[in-house]
């Protein structure tokens, strides 16, 4: 990882200002805040841009451009990266322009978005840009008004000085602020002083999206561009044998039917070189709609896939590995069986406290049960697309990318073209939700286009989309505790395993908390290909986990938010073994806060309660689910969740953010699904995939935030793992039934229950 | 291939294309107009809700020989500075997250509105329920609706 200083020292600063060249043309941008009201407020774009560092620069008239540099995807850090900029610098946010930094690796640190890790990993280096500007306008100030700097006071982009009465706007000391020496470690405020962090900003690009301007990778166009579609096997395991195009190409608006292959041959693929078909056909021709038509009717034989492997790197190039991707056309019910196996085999034990074997010999009860879930597709609303022009010197890169870098390396190997001459421009993405970390479509835009020598832009079908692969994986975890007869804990035994990757978090909660503690872990190799879904095991392991203790608090006839609080105190104040990762405090704060938010005790008439807490992204969620069964129908009335996630940057964002995880949470745990029969995935398209909707959606939703100081922790993420097990949790005060599989709705079903 | 004289947004358009082209594409890829977003391209998730004749339909769904003689309107014709009741109530709720699917959301909404100017929350559940949020902004867009209908 770059440091701050290299995308603040001088020379980068120059590179900056080469590249931005003197006119830089801006596509004007909706300003941030508010609509100007008044024709003064319609901010006059300045003649000249001045730059201070890579993130900001400054206009005569004081008007402030701001760079956000990760990709967006619906978590708004558009606006809330900006907004940690624009508090250090000291600025006014109506005077505030917001453009998307495209990829650059010298000029930006971290451009990702992933692991809820835009603000948190952020925070600091924004916070300095901001501040190391300031300084240098406040220098400027002190060159030109003959005073000392430390007199100088600044306020929403004014600079002052009391003791002369001199006063300027930052757009006056700009040009000069440029030739001052960047400071070595600039003051940042007080977070007691912050205006803008903690003060809820509307998003900066809801005109532009609430009047349909082209703002996601599928709206991209340039003058000669063609369109292309892929075509991918119809199951796990298979691959392409021949094709016959002949009836294709006589097809109105089809230009070519090829295929590609997406890496070379002894590339060493990055943890997001995904590419579940290393071979694929296509279609290119004159619209989407053409090549859409075309590949239905492309003749293609198919054949297994026999047993491969490639050799795949860690973060950074580290520890190469090699994966075998098994043959075989596999199917759910397969997986099922095989997990059931695996269940009462030894795992591999990952943690170890006490003597937990002992403790289950001497229990005078145990109770067991295990939780499953199934794949789940990310059905991210903007289908996979990206636009490419490569030609033989350069490539040209636009669309929806959680994570450029890694792809980067990956296009320059392919295309032979070097990274530096390699430009990915960043799209809004229509959703994410991890699967856009995985950058096999860039790859795939790139070859066709090097392929053609056109521009062309690639798009994907909902039904290509949904049958790709990189699926959450399915899961399963069986949790066994052992109770003396007076009920007092023992030990807790969790094993927990999937296809192709087990969930278990070694030292979450209740490790920590229990004196024999094991906790064991398998994995079953399997060709259908997974990759990160919001939460990553989180959004398992805490459906399984939150949902035993809820049992088990009744089997021991407590409380469950009282059961919870009484093993977070232990581990607060006496914790079993070491390297166990939340702070029990914290995670203690938000089931404190939640179930007084929530009135714990005291549901309203009629509904049945839930509640779940989790950890995750270095951020504690508790949350409470208020079901109704409404004429034979569970309906969830109301949810209320209690985050701690350090300082909040934009507050009525992180709230919208936090609805809709515990939205796409009861989505999930009710209807989320992917079945395989002989490798084919048994739904393609929303008819049969169900996805939460309108009707569903509890009718209110309540967010709190747990007052901190603490710098910002993930957000994005943590809302979602708590709220499957709050779910189960709250049915099973509804129905008296307790729910192990995911999803919940079948066998709701079956209890004359209607979804 | 086949002329199709079109009207949108008020104004006359021309498009020469295969009769069952989708008004979806002949909007996106031909006139240019892609505040219509493709979503499933089977009728079930309300990304390309346009108006035709004042009723939401899905563009996906509604080849462009039969729209010649309607009139259309998409997110891009709503209203001509963005000031639309909806896409103002859209902005007070600060209801995207990514926004792929509100202009979907807001041309139901915008046609919901136009027959019945006084939804009860079961009308516009009703009315919404075809438009699938995948970042689940439904509480913020119920929200909204509620305030446009205020706002008319
Ligand atoms: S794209 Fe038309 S309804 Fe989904
Ligand atoms: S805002 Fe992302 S799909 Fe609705």
């Amino acid at each position: 990882m770059t440091t701050l200083d290299k995308k603040l020292d001088r020379r980068s600063f120059l590179k900056v200002s080469a590249l931005a060249g003197g006119g830089m043309v801006l596509s004007f941008s909706w300003l941030a805040g508010c609509k100007p009201t008044t024709e003064e407020e319609l901010l006059a774009m300045p003649k000249e841009w001045f730059e201070l560092n890579s993130y900001i620069k400054i206009g005569e008239n004081g008007v402030v451009t701001l760079y956000s540099s990760s990709p967006e995807f619906g978590q708004n850090v558009k606006t809330s990266m900006p907004m940690i900029l624009a508090e250090e610098l000291d600025v006014d946010w109506k005077k505030v322009i917001v453009e998307q930094g495209n990829f650059d690796s010298q000029r930006f640190q971290r451009q990702s978005a992933g692991g809820s890790q835009s603000i948190r990993q952020g925070w600091t280096p924004l916070r300095t840009a901001g501040a190391t500007a300031r300084a240098m306008l406040v220098g400027a100030a002190a060159q030109i008004w003959n005073v000392p700097a430390s007199e100088i006071t600044t306020s929403a982009g004014i600079l002052e000085h009391k003791g002369s009465g001199k006063k300027a706007h930052y757009g006056e000391m700009a040009s000069l602020a440029t030739a001052i020496e960047v400071p070595e470690n600039p003051k940042l405020k007080d977070i007691t002083d912050f205006k803008i962090i903690g003060n809820s900003k509307k998003n900066v690009e809801a005109e532009k999206i609430v009047t349909g301007k082209p703002l996601f990778g599928i709206d991209y166009k340039v003058e000669g561009m063609k369109y292309a579609a892929i075509v991918h096997p119809p199951a796990f395991g298979m691959k392409v044998k021949s094709f016959d195009a002949s009836y294709v190409l006589g097809m109105s608006g089809i230009q070519e039917v090829f295929t590609i292959n997406i890496f070379n041959e002894n590339y060493v693929r990055t943890f997001f070189d995904v590419a579940t078909f290393p071979e694929l056909l296509v279609v290119v021709g004159n619209s989407t709609w053409e090549v859409f038509q075309a590949k239905k009717n492309l003749k293609v034989e198919w054949e297994n896939a026999p047993e491969s492997s490639f050799t795949m790197t860690g973060f950074g190039g580290r520890n190469p590995y090699k994966v075998t991707v098994p043959e075989g056309l596999e199917s759910s019910a397969n997986h099922r069986e095989k997990m059931a196996e695996y269940t009462q085999k030894p795992g591999n034990v990952v943690r170890r406290d006490g003597d937990p074997e002992g403790a289950f010999k001497k229990a005078a009860k145990v109770l067991e049960k295990t939780y499953t879930a199934p794949f789940l597709a990310h059905n991210t609303m903007e289908p996979a697309n990206f636009f490419a022009h490569v030609t033989a010197e350069k490539a040209e890169l636009y669309g929806p990318t959680q994570w450029p870098e890694p792809m980067s390396a990956a296009l320059a190997d392919r295309l032979g073209i070097p990274k530096e001459n390699i430009k990915i421009n960043l799209a809004r993405m229509g959703g994410g939700f991890g699967l856009r970390a995985y950058g096999h479509h860039l790859l795939e835009a790139a070859l066709i286009s090097q392929k053609i020598a056109a521009p062309v832009k690639m798009v994907y079908t909902r039904e290509d989309e949904m049958t790709y692969g990189i699926y959450r994986p399915t899961y399963s975890a069986t949790y066994r505790a052992a109770l003396d007869e007076n009920n007092n804990l023992l030990a807790l035994h969790v094993k927990a395993g999937g296809v192709p990757e087990s969930p278990l978090h070694a030292n979450r909660f209740p490790a920590g908390a229990i004196d024999n503690y094991l906790a064991e872990a398998w994995e079953i190799p399997s060709n259908i290909t997974v990759g990160a879904f919001r939460a990553p095991r989180s959004n398992f392991m805490a459906a399984a986990e939150q949902s035993f203790l809820d049992e088990l608090a009744e089997v021991m006839e407590k409380d469950p938010i009282a059961f919870r609080l009484e093993l977070l105190k232990r581990a607060e104040t006496n914790p079993v073994g070491e390297n166990n990762d939340y702070d029990a405090k914290r995670y203690a704060g938000v089931l404190e806060l939640v179930r007084d938010k929530s009135n714990w005790n005291t549901p309203a008439a009629g509904v049945h309660r839930g509640v779940s807490a989790y950890f995750c992204h270095n951020s504690y969620v508790a949350e409470v689910v208020d079901t109704k069964i409404v004429d034979s129908k569970p309906v969830v009335e109301k949810v209320y969740a209690a985050v701690d996630c350090g300082i909040v940057v934009n507050p009525d964002s992180a709230t919208n953010m936090g609805e809709g995880a515990i939205v796409d949470g009861i989505g999930n745990a009710f209807f989320g699904e992917l079945a395989f029969e002989n490798g084919v995935a048994t739904k393609t398209n929303f008819d049969k995939y169900r996805m939460i909707r309108h009707k569903e959606a509890p009718k209110k939703i309540e967010v709190y935030f747990v007052d901190s100081k603490e710098d910002p922790t993930g957000l994005g993420e943590p809302f979602f793992p708590p709220v499957f097990a709050a779910v189960a949790n709250s049915l099973y005060k509804a129905t008296g039934k307790r729910y192990y599989e995911q999803p919940f709705a079948p066998q709701l079903e079956m209890q004359n229950l209607k979804m | 291939m086949a002329i199709f004289n079109l009207n949108i947004n008020g104004k006359s358009q021309q498009v020469d294309v295969d009769p069952n082209t989708p008004m979806l594409w002949v909007l996106r890829d031909h006139l240019d107009l892609v505040g219509t977003k493709f979503g499933c391209g089977i009728a079930q998730c309300g990304a390309c809700t346009i108006h035709l004749d004042g009723n939401a339909v899905r563009s996906c769904q509604l080849p462009v020989s039969s729209a010649q003689d309607s009139q259309i309107t998409t997110i891009e014709g709503l209203s001509e500075t963005g000031d639309h009741p909806v896409q103002k109530a859209w902005m007070e709720h600060d209801v995207p997250q990514c926004g792929y699917c509100q202009a979907g959301q807001i041309m139901t909404a915008a046609a919901l509105l136009q027959q019945n100017p006084n939804p009860s929350e079961e009308e516009i559940e009703n009315a919404m329920n075809g438009n699938i949020c995948r970042c689940g902004t439904y509480t913020r867009i119920k929200a909204a609706v509620i305030t446009a209908s205020q706002n008319l």
